[in-house]
């Protein structure tokens, strides 16, 4: 009974299908099988955020979902944010600002920054702070991290005035 | 830590869960969201030799209004209950708790079945439920029970639920025309557990509360309704009145000591809740004047 189990699903736009035990964690078949290693594993219980990706549109804590869970459904990573370009801005901002050391929690911010941005044109400092508050950082301090998204907001509604 | 071996089995539709669940006992844990069972799976706090996923049960999913009574499908998630305008209009009390649960990338998966049925005593929607006089609809191979949500917490992490039952959905009376809500919660960041909170629903006649039930988490083992309220009801609410309320609540609970906070400094907090929510029930800035009394 605890014999692999067939998945299909899309990952980044590609379609996926493996065999998986049913113990085996989003973050951990994104990492091990498809060695996509942006999606980074810190707590494993869902309190760091650090492995956030996007499911069906939505983030999501991947240490928290099983791959068995993700059956049909289209999975997000950072390399999928990246590559297509959708984050570029959000990473120049990051860059400029310093608003990371060691990287270990970046790809998680981005993708909690990113999600956050798409939902609200103009979300406030608090805003970003709350949106941002399930991801642990331990090198910033957050306050350039802030100012990073921030610098963002202003940039893409400039763009579109 | 990486959870410990098991079993999946994705249940198609409610009776096939059931089937399951009565087939495998305890050593079943049916999965909803996961946003607790799968932390504490990675923390082998608990190790079920069966996953039931009822992620995919379309029939648990939805809210929906009618002749006065809500009614929230089990699978219905956090972020569902944050932007639904159905629940903005008749239930804002649960619109305003949903914010403090955990952050958007838990509330995306979380689940209020799930929620209801983990119970844990520091969470927000259990508190939610009774202050609302929800009842329980729960499903077992016998057909339908419903139990009301004051009676369904009977301890820490324990329901009314067997194990080969299912939790299927909640009913909630709309909210009534005078109605007013208070929520409120001690956490040491957005998000955590909360230290103490309190959720409460009122009925406000003019300067009185007509009506008022008060249910504070975090501070027992299971949602506290606090019979401290009736000395606030139906009555002119004088600092005096108030003050004696609060010496009650005080005696009524009975917190516990952790790593978060002493029983003495959780009891502190009860009251200073019950201050600040009197004070908003009733827009009386007056009795809140100098934190607790």
């Amino acid at each position: 009974m605890t014999a692999h189990m067939p998945i299909s699903l899309e990952v980044n736009g590609e379609r996926v299908d493996a065999h998986v035990l049913p113990r085996l964690n989003l973050a951990d078949f994104l990492r091990e099988h498809l060695q996509l290693t942006g999606t980074h594993v810190g707590c494993e219980h869902g309190v760091c955020g650090a492995c956030t990706v996007r499911v069906n549109g939505e983030i999501v804590r991947s240490c928290l979902m099983l791959a068995v869970q993700t059956q049909n459904a289209s999975v997000e990573t950072i390399e999928g944010l990246s590559d297509s370009g959708e984050i570029a801005d959000l990473q120049a901002a990051f860059r400029d600002r310093n608003a990371l050391q060691c990287g270990f929690c970046t790809p998680g911010m981005l993708m909690a920054a990113q999600d956050l941005l798409k939902q609200h044109a103009e979300p406030d400092r608090e805003r970003i702070r709350e949106h941002l508050s399930g991801n642990y950082c331990r090198c910033t301090g957050y306050q350039a991290i802030i100012d990073a998204v921030e610098t963002t907001v202003r940039a893409r509604i400039g763009r579109k005035l | 830590m990486k959870a410990a071996a098991f079993s999946y089995a994705r249940a198609t539709s409610v009776v096939n869960a059931l089937e399951l669940l009565v087939a495998h006992g305890d050593k079943a844990k049916v999965l909803s969201g996961g946003q607790s069972l799968m932390p504490a799976m990675n923390l082998r706090l608990v190790s079920p030799e069966l996953i039931v996923d009822v992620g995919q049960i379309a029939e648990l999913r939805g809210i929906a209004v009618r002749d006065d009574i809500i009614t929230i499908g089990a699978l219905t998630r956090h972020v569902d209950l944050l932007r639904s305008p159905e629940i903005a209009a008749h239930a804002p009390l649960l619109t305003e708790a949903v914010a403090h649960i955990a952050h958007p990338a838990i509330r995306n998966r979380g689940t209020l079945g799930g929620s209801l049925a983990h119970a844990d005593p520091a969470s927000e929607l259990p508190a939610c439920m009774v202050a609302l006089n929800a009842t329980i609809v729960i499903s077992g191979q016998a057909g339908e029970r419903r139990i009301a949500a004051e009676d369904f917490f009977t301890g820490i992490y324990e329901t009314a639920l067997s194990a080969q039952e299912l939790l299927i959905s909640v009913e909630l009376p709309v909210a009534r025309k005078n109605a007013a809500h208070f929520f409120c919660e001690f956490a040491r960041r957005h998000g955590d557990y909360a230290i103490a909170g309190l959720a409460a629903q009122a009925i406000v006649e003019k300067d009185v509360l007509a009506d008022l039930r008060l249910v504070f988490f975090a501070v027992g083992d299971r949602p506290v309704l606090a019979k401290a309220a009736a000395k606030l009801v139906k009555t002119a609410i004088t600092p005096a009145v108030l003050s004696d309320a609060s010496t009650a609540l005080g005696e009524e609970l009975d917190p516990q000591d952790d790593q978060q906070a002493s029983a003495s400094m959780r009891r502190h907090l009860a009251k200073v809740l019950l201050a600040r929510c009197t004070s908003a029930l009733l827009g009386r800035s007056d009795l809140n004047a100098g934190g607790p009394v």
